[in-house]
């Protein structure tokens, strides 16, 4: 089948793309990055998911799928540019699919919807309303863009569309968030707390998406792979030391000596798990990870170790 | 493990628990092998000589599947759920894991935020409580909440208004109700007063106070009876008449097995007394 991936030059979309190539689809991409070695069977195409020529792509190639993998975190994007892409980029991508003719529409979204927080449950199931919006006022916009692709569902009845809800990934490519808060030698945590992390290896995530393709479910599906581990736990088994700071230290550094700029919402994601049911997604689509929480680690490990000094 | 800190007795209660541990010791809600190692083995002296706890009927806790312990607060600080959870592990064989619903200020504090999680007891949510009893775990349940553990020293053998919630749990996710009865802890921490405005400094909702100050318990024999198990059927979308029923059938029982332990413990202490009053009036 043919299938158009707008946001496919990201790392994880790098793995979808292939593994679908290698299932015999026929593979159209489209980013606002470059691919330069994008394998053959690949076609590549550049440029904003919100112009004139990413409405052409639609019309010219009919693709019978889409995998939407183009949205960004407050990481990488600030918030004007995010609101566009998240939110205008969402929109776009659902029109365009309905005007021309695509089945099936799969919404790659993230497990941070539910929210950290002290008095939310562990195992979120999809019926959960979107704590973030309260507790994370930063990532508004991709819940926002999850909501949204989620009333496709009524309002776009003849089109099949899933919206995933996907925990962190981790792996060798090192992409993604819980990788890069990961990356250093001494990773900053918060003293008396050490909540679960939910994560899955890239290759699982591209092993869930074949999933949904094959049997064409539609509804909001929580997405996971292996069991969480404490996050203590994870630091040292991807080979780095927890550097633990009393709740206002941690807060005080954020932005300073080399620690990330984070939002202070963001200190809830390092106290409190996000932890998600995902038997719902398996029942329905017969997925299941591959990759288990030591070889995930172990492979990010190595791919980026701790240099001693 | 072969931790100094770890009691040989717990190293082998604890491979007998039936959790599904991963391959760092933590089970699929963070409770970890080891914390739980360290922790009944600080609990052990406690148990077995500080309090000295006497259990009763601990056969009527079913030996594995889903079960629900609901009973009274005595004491004003933890040291029932505490010896209720060390009762089920050191008094029950093979031991089980009683998993308590935590007051919802813990999770703010760092440090028992952090314990409370690894040692199997979690912020007190209904869809915990669900989650938990589908994954055929032992809950622990303190109907009167935060209410029940205020009671004064001479409130000791009194119960408070138990909520409702448990027993539409229980029915909703069809688990027996095991009713228990502890006795003791309001002696063993004589509260004269609760400092709700020292507790809000400290983040908590009170600290209670002694005659001697700090609620440090005292070295007081406890009890814990367990009762038949009790099955309410049904949905637990009743009306609350219907559960305010059920709900009373579990206070009874409680209250009946708290009012028997009274009686076996005044009478014991007037015995103590009278062979101590004849000792020194012989003298």
């Amino acid at each position: 089948m043919k299938i158009l991936i707008p946001g496919i030059a990201g790392a994880t979309g790098r793995i979808v793309a292939m593994r679908l190539l290698e299932a015999g689809h026929e593979i159209v991409g489209f980013d606002r990055r470059s691919w330069p070695d994008a394998p053959d069977g690949v076609e590549m195409h550049r440029g904003d998911i919100r112009s004139r020529p990413a409405e052409d792509l639609f019309r010219t190639h009919q693709p019978e799928a889409v995998v939407h993998m183009a949205t960004v975190t407050h990481l990488v994007a600030r918030s004007e540019d995010r609101y566009r892409i998240n939110l205008g980029g969402t929109r776009a991508v659902f029109e365009h699919s309905r005007r021309y003719g695509v089945k099936h529409v799969i919404f790659v979204g993230r497990h941070t919807y539910y929210g950290a927080g002290p008095e939310s449950p562990l195992y979120h199931t999809e019926d959960e309303p979107p704590m973030a919006v309260t507790s994370f006022p930063e990532l508004s916009d991709l819940v926002a863009a999850d909501l949204y692709a989620g009333s496709a569902l009524w309002r776009m009845p003849d089109m099949t569309t899933t919206v995933l809800r996907m925990v962190y990934t981790l792996g060798p490519t090192g992409h993604g968030t819980l990788a890069s808060f990961l990356r250093g030698p001494r990773v900053p945590t918060i003293l008396g707390f050490d909540p679960l992390y939910q994560f899955m290896h890239e290759t699982d995530v591209a092993r869930a998406i074949e999933a949904v393709l094959r049997v064409r479910v539609r509804g909001v599906y929580n997405v996971a792979g292996p069991p969480p581990v404490p996050l203590a736990q994870l630091v040292r088994a991807t080979g780095r030391s927890t550097l633990p700071m009393p709740d206002f230290a941690f807060r005080y550094a954020l932005g300073r000596f080399g620690m990330p700029r984070l939002p202070a919402a963001a200190l809830n994601h390092v106290k409190y798990p996000v932890v998600i049911d995902d038997r719902a997604f398996r029942r329905a689509t017969g997925y299941q990870h591959e990759v288990t929480e030591d070889q995930a680690m172990r492979e990010y490990r190595e791919a980026f170790p701790v240099l001693e000094s | 493990m072969g931790s100094p800190l770890v009691s040989r007795e717990v190293e082998r209660r604890i491979e007998e628990l039936e959790i599904p541990w991963g391959p760092f010791g933590v089970d699929p809600y963070g409770v970890s092998k080891k914390h739980l190692a360290v922790g009944f083995s600080m609990v052990e002296p406690l148990y077995r000589h500080y309090f000295s706890v006497k259990v009763l009927g601990a056969d009527n806790v079913p030996p594995r599947g889903r079960g629900m312990l609901v009973g009274n607060h005595s004491g004003g600080i933890a040291i029932d759920g505490a010896m209720v959870i060390a009762s089920m592990f050191f008094a029950k064989n093979p031991p089980r894991l009683a998993q308590g619903m935590v007051e919802k200020f813990m999770n703010r504090m760092p440090f028992a935020s952090m314990l409370t999680g690894k040692l199997g007891q979690f912020t007190g949510l209904p869809e915990h409580c669900i989650r938990l009893l589908e994954d055929e775990r032992l809950l622990m349940v303190f109907p009167e909440g935060a209410r029940g553990t205020a009671k004064l020293y001479r409130e000791r053998y009194n119960l408070v208004r138990f909520g409702t919630g448990f027993v539409r749990l229980a029915m909703r996710t069809r688990t027996p109700i095991i009713p228990f009865a502890f006795l003791g802890g309001g002696a063993a921490v004589p509260t004269i007063h609760n400092a709700v405005a020292l507790g809000r400094m400290l983040g908590a909702p009170y600290v209670p106070i002694t005659p001697y100050g700090l609620p440090v318990p005292l070295p007081v024999k406890l009890e814990v009876e367990y009762g038949e198990p009790m099955m309410f059927h049904g949905t637990g979308a009743e009306a609350d008449t219907v559960i305010e029923g059920y709900v009373e059938q579990v206070r009874t029982s409680i209250a009946g097995m708290i009012e028997r332990g009274r009686v076996r413990r005044e009478s014991f202490a007037d015995q103590t007394l009278k062979q101590f009053r004849a000792g020194s009036a012989s003298r």
